[in-house]
């Protein structure tokens, strides 16, 4: 252990960190808030616990050889070897050391794949590099939102200090009711994304054209936060997961809030908004789902640049275009679902205004609404 | 023809032209080598962004270029081909043969190589820059959403795997044809055994590499979808297809180590292999197991049940003949006399570290807990305990066993004790911590990370400078010994060394065993 703390204290020494970041130097996996997590990480002990023995044991005969049988001690060689009682043991007792584990592998795993008697459905979608979530509703109308990494570009590019959880932190949460199996439909719009968060216990591929299933009951109320696990791309880093656990109460809440809001949203894009109000915000939507291809100054990186584009200084059909159904083989995705009308046409507004595309156009959510029905 | 002797012939025709095993064994290993610094230097630039959190050396596309490469590099240009040198230079002296059953072509298997590779690396400069898919190379982020240059990656692999299929031909001939009178395949040195056997893997797997990368040159250019499920395709085939080539190759690189260790560890505990026989069943043991678990990759990707627990069962059977390998290395170092010369260093450091990567690797075969494993740095330091502690250390201890021999020079024994304990210590801090973070939480492939890596990170990015400049030491070793290192002229170089190899005079002449030596009744190695 006191290597351990002198290298870990030589690296506090060379960092910059506040001594408090120090104290969340997890060593081990978590148990987390559910029960198969509880499973999973005593299956992890103990499996790590058998190999930290038998390691004990092969490393203490070869330590004590390398002390005891040297060369330069005198030591003379035998000339033993083959035996075949010795190599029948140390084949048979690894073998029953390993049904040993499968045992309780197999009974974990099934556990793991029990998808059965969901009492919530939602369906995970992975974009490049965002998630999306859809509360899956037999009743009612179905809720759906996309939810975005919230750290500043800022932090990332260290200009301004890293918050608490740092890349870990978006915009809007997950939110999952508490004491309840829910189970997360999940699949990809683009290329392979993995969807886990280490506390809930899930971690599930999601892939195009595929819907993987996974459930979590979580037993505690909470902030939960995850990444993305598979490369899928420049922003790879970047897509985390936060899943907030409420009880059963505020969740009901949540959701009528929820769909209050959509209600409130398809109103509002039938009100025109001034060039002031639609910049600003077309602003905030720019920040979170455009400036990671095109550039902070519309300069372009991933993307094409903005600033003096043909496309956004040319014909609003054409633009509106680009936005609502993306652009087929390309990086550039249909955001049309992803974005209301009101901040689809602040965006397109701010990028024919911004950069120094003084276009001077303004796009209601009148407008989006209908180019959307063609 | 018998009396037909020549040396080599002078200035760049001698290598641009030669069918000799030692020259071409040479070239081999002087190019891994170079792949080795090259595949370094992208990952002391992984290192250096991820020294700290926040984005500060390279953009995030780029940093996912570099662990492309860096693993593409390693695998495929640095490890693969240098076990492939040691294999032209030590299989025909060590099964008495004059050379290669295949001259010509193993003359070919080289030089196609390093234009393979400058494909590869010429990628670094197009537009769109190099492949940032990783070197699992999944689809469809390598195909629909791959840059323009991954046609290039494509042909380079293409080119990659005739080498290697070609050089696996011809150490299956000269093994099947070549040996000397006398010895009988029950008497191959365990270097030999192990080639044998990974040479086969190659012919078997390479061929799937190149069908996987074919289909995705398809879907790229000519409109199949064999790996789009938008037209009727399956992005999860595409995986199937890679890990049945993949996990064969992951014992394409470790065999020959562990047939290196085999040779070392005896000769320095001065006492015969404990088990040669169960040594040679247990690597095809290895071998036959490696065709049946290769889903494990992929416990994450929606497999049915009974798929999952088929792998996981398969996967675990895995443990039972490695370890049969590492008891035996241990009980051959019972009660032998030892002595630690540089190579025995390494091949000790290889066992230990090695076994600790056989560890994770049990654990992570476990299904259910590899879902909080899975993609993790966990998975990370696994690989790089058997690959770099496990193969690359191999690999070191091989250079400096039979370095001797091949030059007739010494090299310099404290400088090799020297390196190999800034590896040893530079590779524990780089790898060990990433351990902890992989189980707290931290997904590989990542440009950047939260808070709370950061202190394990900073260690593993010293820990990495630390042993990428120890192979600054470990090159001048080698060519200060073959410049100006102290002469050996006795055949034996190591006292307690054993096989045909260390008959031959140091260094052995152009040309070895043109009349086969006749191998005495007695097993050598039983």
């Amino acid at each position: 252990m006191s290597i351990k703390k002198s290298l870990m204290t030589a690296g506090a020494a060379l960092s910059a960190l506040p001594m408090s970041v120090l104290a969340q130097n997890q060593v081990n996996m978590s148990p987390g808030v559910t029960r198969v997590g509880a499973e999973i990480y005593d299956l992890h002990m103990l499996i790590m616990i058998i190999c930290i023995v038998i390691g004990i044991g092969v490393f203490g005969v070869m330590l004590y050889s390398i002390v005891y049988h040297r060369k330069s001690k005198g030591f003379e060689p035998s000339q033993f070897h083959e035996s075949t009682k010795v190599e029948i043991a140390w084949t048979v007792v690894p073998f029953l050391i390993l049904i040993g584990m499968a045992v309780p592998a197999t009974s974990t795993l099934l556990e793991v794949y029990d998808n059965d008697d969901a009492e919530l459905d939602i369906l995970v979608t992975g974009h490049q590099w965002k998630w999306r979530y859809e509360y899956l509703n037999a009743e009612g109308e179905n809720v759906s939102f996309f939810s975005n990494l919230a750290t500043p570009q800022e932090e990332i590019y260290n200009s301004e200090a890293k918050g608490e959880h740092y890349l870990l932190e978006v915009d809007e949460p997950l939110v999952i009711p508490i004491d309840t199996k829910v189970r997360f439909l999940i699949t990809a719009n683009d290329v392979i994304h993995s969807w886990w968060v280490p506390e809930i216990a899930v971690k599930r591929d999601a892939i195009p054209g595929f819907i993987n299933e996974a459930w979590s009951k979580v037993d505690q109320e909470g902030i939960y936060r995850g990444q993305c696990t598979e490369l899928c791309g420049s922003y790879h880093g970047f897509m985390p997961i936060v899943v907030h656990a409420v009880t059963q109460d505020e969740f009901q809440g949540w959701m009528s809030a929820k769909r209050a809001d959509k209600a409130a949203q398809v109103a509002a894009s039938s009100v025109d908004l001034s060039l002031d109000a639609l910049m600003s915000e077309g602003e905030a939507v720019y920040q979170t789902q455009c400036l990671a291809c095109h550039g902070a100054q519309g300069e372009g990186g991933v993307g094409k640049a903005i600033s003096g584009s043909s496309i956004a200084m040319g014909d609003i059909g054409v633009h509106l275009d680009v936005g609502i159904k993306g652009v087929a083989g390309t990086a550039m995705q249909a955001f049309g679902a992803q974005l209301t009308d009101v901040e689809m046409a602040a965006v397109i507004t701010y990028q024919r205004n911004a950069f120094g595309n003084n276009t001077g156009d303004v796009v209601q959510p009148s407008d989006v609404a209908l180019h959307k029905q063609g | 023809m018998g009396d037909h002797h020549h040396g080599p012939a002078k200035g760049l025709s001698r290598w641009l032209f030669t069918t000799n095993h030692k020259d071409i064994g040479t070239m081999y290993l002087w190019f891994s080598f170079a792949m080795f610094i090259l595949g370094g230097t992208f990952a002391m630039i992984i290192r250096a962004e991820l020294f700290q959190p926040g984005m500060q050396l390279v953009e995030p596309g780029f940093f996912n270029q570099m662990t492309t490469l860096h693993g593409l590099v390693m695998v495929f240009g640095a490890i693969m081909p240098s076990f492939v040198g040691l294999a032209n230079w030590l299989i025909p002296m060590m099964i008495g043969a004059p050379d290669m059953a295949l001259p010509r072509m193993n003359n070919w298997s080289f030089w196609i190589l390093p234009p393979g590779f400058l494909m590869l690396a010429s990628t670094l400069f197009m537009e769109g820059g190099a492949p940032a898919f990783g070197w699992t190379f999944y689809a469809p982020l390598s195909t629909t959403y791959a840059a323009p240059s991954v046609t290039f990656f494509i042909f380079s692999i293409h080119v990659l795997g005739v080498s290697s299929i070609m050089g696996s031909i011809n150490i299956i001939a000269t093994i099947m044809n070549m040996r000397a009178p006398g010895m009988t395949y029950m008497k191959m040195p365990l270097f030999v055994w192990t080639w044998f056997i990974t040479a086969f893997l190659l012919v078997a797997v390479m061929p799937v590499l190149a069908g996987a990368v074919t289909m995705m040159l398809m879907d790229i250019h000519f409109g199949t979808s064999f790996f789009s499920a938008a037209g009727g395709g399956d992005p999860v085939l595409f995986q199937h297809i890679f890990w049945f080539f993949g996990h064969p190759e992951v014992y394409i690189i470790i065999l020959p180590a562990f047939g290196v260790v085999s040779q070392v560890i005896p000769a320095f505990s001065r006492k015969p292999l404990f088990g040669y026989a169960s040594m040679v069943y247990a690597t095809a043991a290895i071998a036959i197991l490696s065709f049946v678990v290769w889903a494990h990759h992929m416990y994450t990707v929606g497999m049915p049940v009974a798929g999952e627990l088929f792998f996981m069962y398969a996967t675990m059977l895995i443990a039972v003949p490695t370890g049969v390998k590492v008891f035996n290395w241990v009980s051959t170092m019972w009660r032998g006399a030892l002595s630690f010369e540089t190579p025995m260093l390494f091949s000790i450091g290889f066992l230990v570290l090695f076994t600790i990567g056989g560890f994770t690797g049990l654990m992570l075969s476990i299904a259910p807990a590899d879902f909080q494993y899975h993609d993790t740095y966990f998975v990370v330091a696994h690989f790089h305990y058997v690959m770099v502690a496990g193969a690359v250390f191999s690999m070191t201890s091989a250079v400096y066993f039979w370095l001797p021999k091949w030059t007739g020079r010494m090299y310099n024994e404290t400088m090799g004790k020297v390196h190999f304990w800034i590896s040893f210590v530079g590779f524990n801090v780089t790898f060990f911590p990433q351990h902890f973070v992989g189980l707290a939480g931290m997904p590989r492939r990542v440009p950047d990370y939260a808070l709370q890596f950061a202190d394990f990170n900073m260690m593993s990015s010293i820990g990495a400078f630390v042993y990428g400049a120890s192979q600054i030491l470990f090159l001048y070793n080698v060519i200060a010994t073959i410049v100006a290192g102290e002469r050996v002229s006795d055949e034996q170089v190591w006292d307690g060394a054993e096989g045909l190899e260390w008959t031959l005079p140091t260094p052995p002449p152009y040309h070895t065993f043109e009349v086969p030596p006749q191998i005495e009744a007695s097993p050598a190695h039983g």
